[in-house]
């Protein structure tokens, strides 16, 4: 309870959620029985893990949208999970609002499951085909809020029907009856259903067309107006970001290379990674691409590059980087840049 | 006359309801050399449109009507035997999973030299010759050993890069890539594009490049096609429709991008979604989304609800929209009182 004590003199400013030093490996290698091998005569265990995320520390304010991006298996998305409590840190602890969640109990866990929620990439896979839009809002609010009355349930799920541009008497109908946009704004509506004050969207557009993008994203920035909300965005859309991020961290191969407010990243990415990133998008306005051409292709997360892991394919690498894992250090404009090179003033 | 033209197309798909029809009036023509881009999102016929010009079109799909001419020949009245010659030989296709199109249980090379025995008489040796001399030009690091590796020893870029090789085998004359980078990620996307655009300018070859990503057609083709529910709605040069487009739907694509906004403020959406093609609206299929059904003075366009519309020219673009056709008409009406 001493905590509660210590609430009212805490600093406006401390982070919704920190991420502090999280690891996640997952075990490539079976059981106990599987891990046995004999090497040169002698019984040994051998265990091959994929890292998926090593050492990410981020802070998210309350109220901003804070955009993960990076490329497929950069583990964006075991942030999210890992976040969420889907999965569990191998290493390093999660704080919400102060307190340690990434070892609470399932009981324990309950109360921050209402405060958090989470939106999935594929809205044809994340809604239940055999519950009616109905039974799939009231579910959660009956799971947080057991003493409501069925008419206070029915209520708040016509009420956040009509938020998210559902009509309130479609509820008799099933998911596959929605095209993709309506689902994934049911998708929207279940994780509002419950008053959240932060929202996990792990690639929410990702599967939809351009137009029907568009409007889910005004609907997530028109919930975050009206309820103040907080995100952690995993994207891989670099366009998407720069509209619609506060914040951006970008990841390569479960590190996170940099962090910055997200009109500073645009304007002047530090990190070599980001500059070929940022290239690399598909502008409408220039004729030719212009990107840079990053060397070969990612390592496999289960044998990490020692040093910096993208040394491999910087064109600035050194003896350093190809030793020593850069940490994350805050520059003048308030990005966080995790490389030797801009650390030591060799690039700008 | 065009290498490829393609007029009036007709596509149907036999369902027990009725026939669906999925591609109405598509014509549209590629010359020798030239890049063309198709646009549309899901639903709008654009993969039906190039599965169609080799007659890839799975039962219970049919060509129903229209006409597409290739080098002269007339494609819908071919046989199969001769569909088979210009298959891979003279049109080549790129499909969008790399790890779907290659055959996991033969190793690259043997997938190359198949693909060549079957539409050249010549050895075993030759066509690994001219296998790894393709693998060469897709640049892919060291090549020769690649040949006797399976397809799953190979990152997803990789893949793609070997499939081009694949396409590229038999010189043809036209590339035919539908969504090639859409399961890459983007730094991968830009250089296998860059790789493709290359290739194509080097070898003079055909593209028709099928996406829904704006920004990969503007650097890559010449020419574009929107796709709308089964029809294409407007055509022309990329840089033009790009800058300038004519088409609402165009239009509302090109700004729904959140390039198109300020940081933060709300993009520019396009109500509703595509209708599904067994129940297309009356007159044009975009008008119940279109915010110019209603005139700048109030009254109603009843030919956008009620008369499916033709082709117009403005400028170097066809546009299929009333409301261009209503600007267009009064436009000249004041050109020709002058003289």
């Amino acid at each position: 309870m001493s905590s509660t004590a210590h609430a009212p003199a805490a600093e406006p400013a401390s982070p919704l959620l920190e991420i502090r030093g999280v690891e996640k490996r997952f075990s490539l290698s079976g059981d106990f029985l599987e891990q046995l091998k004999f090497k040169g005569g002698k019984l040994v265990r051998e265990q091959k893990h994929v890292h998926a995320i090593n050492g990410v520390d981020l802070d998210i304010q309350r109220g901003e949208a804070l955009c993960v991006v990076g490329e497929s298996g950069c583990g964006k998305s075991t942030v999210a999970r890992t976040v969420m409590g889907l999965l569990h840190p191998s290493a390093g602890e999660i704080r919400y609002d102060g307190e340690r969640i990434d070892d609470l109990s399932h009981q324990a866990l309950m109360p921050y499951r209402r405060r958090m929620q989470m939106i999935f990439q594929n809205p044809y896979a994340s809604l239940n085909p055999r519950m009616t839009i109905q039974q799939t809002l009231e579910e959660p609010i009956r799971l947080h809020h057991p003493d409501w009355s069925p008419q206070r349930v029915k209520q708040q799920v016509a009420e956040v029907m009509t938020s998210v541009g559902i009509a309130a008497d479609w509820g008799a109908r099933y998911g596959h009856e929605f095209s993709g946009g309506q689902r994934q704004r049911i998708a929207i509506a279940r994780a509002l259903a419950v008053d959240p004050e932060f929202i996990v969207a792990d690639e929410p557009i990702s599967a939809l067309d351009v137009s029907i993008q568009a409007q889910v994203l005004n609907l997530l920035m028109e919930a975050q107006q009206q309820r103040n909300l907080t995100y952690l965005f995993i994207t891989h859309d670099l366009a998407v970001v720069e509209h619609f991020g506060t914040r951006v961290a970008v990841m390569y191969l479960g590190r996170v290379c940099e962090v910055a407010p997200t009109a500073t990243l645009f304007a002047r990415p530090r990190h070599p990674y980001t500059q070929a990133l940022m290239s690399a998008i598909p502008r409408l306005e220039d004729d030719r691409p212009q990107h840079i051409r990053l060397q070969g292709e990612v390592p496999t997360p289960v044998n990490l590059p020692s040093g910096c892991v993208f040394h491999g394919r910087c064109p600035h690498a050194n003896a350093r980087c190809r030793s020593e894992i850069p940490e994350l250090i805050v520059s003048d404009d308030g990005s966080q840049v995790a490389c030797h090179a801009v650390e030591e003033g060799r690039i700008d | 006359m065009a290498l490829l033209d393609v007029t009036n197309l007709d596509v149907r798909f036999a369902l027990r309801r009725g026939d669906v029809q999925a591609l109405r009036d598509v014509c549209f023509s590629l010359e020798r050399g030239e890049r063309l881009g198709i646009v549309g999102e899901s639903g709008a016929g654009k993969s039906v449109a190039a599965f169609s010009l080799l007659n890839l079109i799975a039962k219970p799909g049919y060509i129903a009507g229209g006409s597409i001419t290739f080098d002269g020949q007339e494609l819908t009245a071919m046989s199969d035997r001769g569909l088979r010659h210009v298959r891979g030989h003279r049109m080549s296709m790129i499909f969008q999973d790399p790890m779907m199109t290659l055959n996991p249980v033969l190793t690259i090379g043997e997938q190359m030299v198949e693909c060549l025995k079957a539409h050249r008489r010549i050895s075993s040796k030759e066509a690994r010759a001219i296998s790894l001399r393709k693998l060469e030009q897709v640049q892919i690091p060291s090549p020769s050993a690649r040949l006797d590796q399976y397809p799953h020893e190979l990152s997803g870029g990789m893949r793609q890069r070997v499939i081009i090789a694949i396409a590229l085998l038999l010189d043809p004359d036209i590339i035919i890539a539908d969504e090639p980078t859409t399961a890459l990620d983007v730094t991968i996307q830009a250089e296998i594009m860059a790789l493709l655009l290359e290739l194509c300018e080097k070898h003079n070859v055909g593209l028709i490049l099928i996406t829904h990503d704006l920004g990969v057609v503007s650097q890559v083709t010449q020419r574009m096609l929107v796709m709308y529910a089964g029809r294409v709605i407007e055509q022309g040069p990329t840089r033009e429709i790009i800058n300038d487009p004519q088409h609402p739907y165009t239009q509302g694509l090109i700004n729904a991008l959140p390039q198109m906004a300020t940081p933060g403020a709300r993009l520019n959406q396009i109500p509703g979604s595509m209708p599904s093609l067994d129940n297309l609206p009356s007159g044009c299929a975009f008008h119940p989304r279109c915010g110019f059904v209603a005139r700048a003075d109030g009254s109603t366009r009843h030919a956008c609800t009620d008369e499916v519309p033709d082709f117009v020219t403005s400028g170097n673009c066809r546009v299929a929209c009333h409301m261009v056709a209503e600007m267009l008409d009064r436009e000249r009406i004041p050109a020709e009182e002058i003289r």
